[in-house]
Formats: structure tokens, C-alpha cells, sequence
């Protein structure tokens, strides 16, 4: 045989990790993304005719308890039925005996790779992660994970949050149910109460991690561990875009109401941040409106200020009003 | 072509251990997928010429074996393919302070090495090493060392594969493998369409004979590498190294 050249290795590397769909109703496209647990495909559905994401478990991690990690995953996603969640559409075990889910394929962008913005649309863009992040806490369950690359946003503005492979799901967890042939990866998934994470093992980004997350407790992680890391992302944000923030001396520095919003969701004490997600998507979006927002007293200066920046229009109107009538007094008194 | 053993246990254990007979073996495992990385290194890192390289190969793993260099390996200190290239560096560097290369590939034989199979993929992967080896533009030491291992044990792999098919009957199977997955380096790969009508076969057996032999070639693969892991944890990072290639 001849000698194996390093672009044949590639292609062999890719042939030996791809995913065996025989026996489905999938064929595969490309690869599209690799994450720590499994690698994105862009595969086409025969029977329904669409492109799809097919997430398949990466090699060699066919063992149980990361099986059962992205099985809980697509369960965990199935049961978030909001359109800030990638919906799943299929779940199962590739012949080869890989776990795969098969997702919506978003189009798009993620959001450290967003083209420049205005401020105000990136702050629209925040508020939307939190709406799906509140929904999901609704629900039970807790990501641990949100960061800009954990965020695709759309063409149409359409903003999705990704990759929750680490979510903690808190309370009843026993309508997660049972994988039909999953064996020992059901057992994992349906110990309902069962901490999933081991004491010590830390999960998640450092940078968007909140520290008791980062302490490496489960115990310790509650739902504003969400809130520290919408935060860190409301602050990459609050300079331009992520990818191209500019040079830092030209970055632009956060008004003083956002800096505390973005202070106040990143406490190092849990009770110290916005105790509840929708807490701080109302302060991002007062302060979008040009209104007061609980995390920043305002004295009397910055209040008129604020007044006079957001009702700029009928004041001028008003002083319009006003010279003009001055101007036709003064000229009927001649 | 050194086939390799049929031993899956762990080679680095086994070149530990107490029974001569399971050290011999998992030593002949070691040196059949890591003499061409080895000989190559040498050459090219080196500067070595070909017998120069060829003698210190062999003198290496001879001298492993007797001086049980590659038991002292600690798994939490590097990888066990790290350590073995570490050693060789030392290994050549005293040679060529000493200067003592009179009596090389000494009193242990191993699997036989082909030697002038080895330089035809050298000649073939970097044109014109020379009889004293040249070097491998913006690869560094440990880049290089692996990027041999990693050919050669695909090399080793693909060969078991064919061995596997042409004895279970399945020479087409490796034949769409090879028409869609090894050749094409050159030029765009065929379509599955197009493989069936070369082959004679529908196209739905085209996918089927690709999913059959990629899902041997990685259970190949997967079983060498647990055999020169020493352990789980490494085994899982150099699978994930291994098979993890980014996306296109």
C-alpha cells in the first residue's frame, strides 16, 4: 500500500469518527461544529425532505455516563418548547451505538462572531437570551454554560440559545422518561433527585462562570448562576461587537445605570445579584427605554438628564411652541 | 510491513511486567507502531543518514528493552508517546556524544523493520531528505513525532482492514473505502452515484459497504491506541486528539 498522505489522514480521521446512519431516515452532509461531548452534522431528512442538526456523541466518549449526559441533553431541550431554544426533533442510537439527537439547523451567526451593532439592538438581543433563560428556569432547569458562543443569532434577528449539555435540571425530572433500548443511559437519566455532576467537577466557561459554580459544588449552583453569566455576557456586549470590540482605548465605556446592571448581575454573592432573570431583563430594557433601572441610583443631574435625553422631542416641541410665540408677541407690540 | 500483534492489552503495562514472555510481546507491539515514527524522527530531526538512522532505531528500542528505559514512564507526567520521543532525543544526543556507534542493533531482535519502506514514505511525504536528512519546515519535534505515529498507525490500520475484508469476502467493500475515503488526493471525490456505476452496485450498497468500513477501520484504530495507552484517561485524550479533526 502506498503511503498515506496527511490530507488522506484527514479524510480517514473524518470517515472513522462519522457517524453510521445506516437504518435511519438520515444521511449525512458535512460536519458542521465539535463541542467537548459530541460533533454537529448538517444531515438531510429523506422522509421529511430538510436539513437538520444531527448531534452524535464523539469518540471514543461512548461511555455511559456521557451518553447519559447528551440523552438528558436532548430531553432537557425537548421538553423547553420556546423559540429562544433550538427545538429536537428526533432522538436515538446510531447503529454503531452511538447516541445522536437531531435538532432544528440554525442559520446564522454565534453571537462572539456578530458583525458590529447598535447598542440598543444588542441589548434587545440580551433581553432575548434572558426571556429563554427564564423560560428554562421556569421549567427547571439551569444551563451553567451561557456564553457568546452558546448564542446563534439568526438573519432575521431570531436569537437561540445552544449547547445544553450542562444544564442542571432541579425538582422532578421524571418526565425525562426512558430511551427504548438506552439500558444503562436511561437508568442514569431517570434517578430523579440524583445529582448528575460529582462534587469537585467543575462545568462550564471560566469568564462567564460564577464563582460558586466555578467553587465546583453542584449544591451551591442555583439559578443565578444563569444571571452571573448573563451578565459577563451583557458586559462583552455593553463594548461592541464581541469579535471586533475596536481598539480598548476606543472601546466605548458602558453608561454609568448599565455598568450597574452589569455589577450587579455579576456579584461574587449569589444574593447580591438579580435575584431572578426577568429582574435583569427589565433593567436591560428600561435602561434601553431611556428609564430608570433598579440597580442604579440616579442623583438630580443624571434624572434631568435622563428626562431631557428621553423626551427630547416634545421638549423641542414645545420650545418651538414657545419661541414662536414670544417672536409673534414681540412683533405684535411694535 | 510489521503487522501488528494481536495483543490489546495495554503494551505500556505489559512492557512492565514480571513475565518475560508478555514483555517480549508487548515490546514487539510498541516497536511495530512506533519504529517508522522513530526511523523517521531520526532522519529528519536528526540529520541522520540512512543506516545512521536505521542502526539507531534499532539500537534504541534494544537498548529500551535492556535498560527497561521505557518502564520509568509516569502517566501523570505526559503522555506515554511524549516520553518514548523524550527519550529518544536522549537516546541520539548521548550517541552522538560518545561517538560509540560501533556496535549497533545489538544482541535483542525484534519484529523485523523495513527499513527501505520507511524511506520510500519519507521520500514520498518529504522530497529529498537526502542521505543526511533535511528538515521539515514549520513542524517542531513533537509535531512531527506525532504526525509519523499518527500516519503510521493509520497505515497499520487501513492494512488491517484490507487483511480483513479479503478474508471475510468483503474486496469491494474495501474497494468503495478505498475509491471514496483513501484516494482522490488529487482531484474531487466520486459521488456515491458514480461508485455504484464503477463497481456495479446499487448505490444503496455504496453507503452501506462506507458505514461497514469506517466502522471497522475505527474499531481498529481504537483498539491499537488502548494497546500503547497506559491509561484511560490518556487513551480517551488521544482518541479525542485522534479522531477530533476540526471541522472543514
Amino acid at each position: 500500500m502506498s503511503v498515506l498522505s496527511d490530507a488522506a489522514i484527514r479524510r480517514l480521521q473524518e470517515a472513522a469518527d462519522a457517524p453510521d446512519l445506516s437504518g435511519t431516515k438520515y444521511v449525512a452532509l458535512d460536519r458542521i461544529a465539535q463541542g467537548g461531548m459530541g460533533t454537529v452534522y448538517r444531515v438531510r431528512d429523506r422522509e421529511l425532505g430538510r436539513d437538520v442538526a444531527l448531534k452524535v456523541i464523539r469518540l471514543p466518549e461512548a461511555s455511559p455516563d456521557i451518553a447519559a449526559r447528551m440523552l438528558r441533553e436532548a430531553r432537557t431541550l425537548a421538553r423547553l418548547e420556546h423559540p429562544g431554544i433550538v427545538p429536537v426533533h428526533d432522538v436515538g442510537r446510531l447503529s454503531d451505538g452511538r447516541v445522536f439527537y437531531a435538532m432544528k439547523l440554525v442559520r446564522g451567526a454565534p453571537l462572539d462572531r456578530l458583525p458590529t451593532s447598535t447598542l440598543a439592538d444588542r441589548l434587545r438581543i440580551v433581553e432575548r437570551i434572558c426571556e429563554a433563560v427564564a423560560f428554562a428556569h421556569a421549567h427547571g432547569v439551569i444551563h451553567r454554560d451561557l456564553k457568546p458562543q452558546n448564542v446563534m443569532v439568526g438573519p432575521f434577528g431570531e436569537v437561540l440559545v445552544m449547547d445544553w449539555g450542562v444544564a442542571k435540571l432541579v425538582g422532578d425530572v421524571s418526565s425525562l422518561g426512558s430511551l427504548e433500548g438506552g439500558g444503562e443511559v436511561a437508568d442514569l437519566v431517570v434517578e430523579a433527585g440524583a445529582p448528575t455532576t460529582g462534587h469537585g467537577v467543575v462545568l462550564g466557561t471560566p469568564g462567564y462562570m460564577a464563582p460558586e459554580q466555578a467553587a465546583g459544588d453542584p449544591a451551591l449552583v442555583d439559578t443565578r448562576a444563569d444571571v452571573y453569566a448573563l451578565g459577563a455576557i451583557l458586559r462583552d456586549l455593553s463594548h461592541g461587537a464581541i469579535a471586533d470590540p475596536g481598539p480598548k482605548s476606543r472601546r466605548a465605556t458602558p453608561a454609568r445605570p448599565l455598568e450597574a446592571i452589569i455589577q450587579r448581575a455579576m456579584a461574587a454573592e449569589p444574593r447580591e445579584r438579580y435575584q431572578d432573570v426577568m429582574a435583569l431583563a427589565r433593567d436591560v430594557a428600561a435602561f434601553r427605554a431611556g428609564e430608570p433601572v433598579s440597580a442604579y441610583r440616579e442623583n438630580l443631574f443624571e434624572r434631568a438628564r435622563r428626562f431631557t435625553v428621553r423626551y427630547s422631542t416634545p421638549i423641542l416641541l414645545v420650545l418651538a411652541y414657545l419661541v414662536m410665540r414670544i417672536t409673534l408677541l414681540a412683533v405684535r407690540g411694535r | 510491513m510489521a503487522s501488528f500483534p494481536a495483543t490489546r492489552h495495554s503494551v505500556v503495562a505489559g512492557i512492565a511486567s514480571s513475565d518475560p514472555q508478555v514483555r517480549r510481546v508487548a515490546f514487539d507491539t510498541l516497536i511495530s507502531a512506533y519504529w517508522r515514527p522513530v526511523y523517521k524522527y531520526v532522519r529528519i530531526k536528526w540529520h541522520a543518514d540512512r543506516d545512521d538512522a536505521a542502526d539507531l532505531t534499532q539500537e534504541f528500542f534494544s537498548r529500551a528493552f535492556e535498560k527497561n528505559t521505557l518502564e520509568r514512564f509516569d502517566p501523570a507526567r505526559a503522555r506515554f508517546r511524549t516520553y518514548l520521543r523524550v527519550c529518544l532525543d536522549g537516546f541520539v544526543a548521548n550517541e552522538h556524544k560518545a561517538a560509540s556507534r560501533i556496535k549497533r542493533g545489538g544482541g535483542v531482535s525484534f519484529v523485523p523493520l523495513d527499513f527501505a519502506a520507511a524511506e520510500t514514505e519519507l521520500a514520498g511525504l518529504h522530497p529529498s531528505p537526502g542521505d543526511n536528512g533535511a528538515s521539515v519546515p514549520g513542524a517542531d519535534d513533537d509535531t512531527f513525532f506525532r504526525q509519523e505515529w499518527v500516519r503510521a498507525l493509520f497505515t497499520d490500520a487501513v492494512a488491517a482492514l484490507h487483511d480483513l475484508c479479503v478474508a471475510a469476502g468483503k474486496e469491494t467493500h474495501f474497494a468503495v473505502f478505498q475509491r471514496y475515503d483513501l484516494e482522490h488526493d488529487t482531484g474531487a471525490r466520486p459521488t456515491y452515484a458514480q461508485l455504484a456505476a464503477e463497481l456495479g452496485i446499487p448505490v444503496t450498497q455504496v453507503t452501506n459497504y462506507l458505514a461497514f468500513t469506517r466502522r471497522e477501520l475505527r474499531q481498529l484504530l481504537l483498539e491499537r491506541l488502548r494497546a500503547l495507552c497506559a491509561t484511560d484517561a490518556e487513551f480517551r485524550l488521544e482518541a479525542r486528539d485522534l479522531l477530533g479533526v476540526d471541522p472543514r
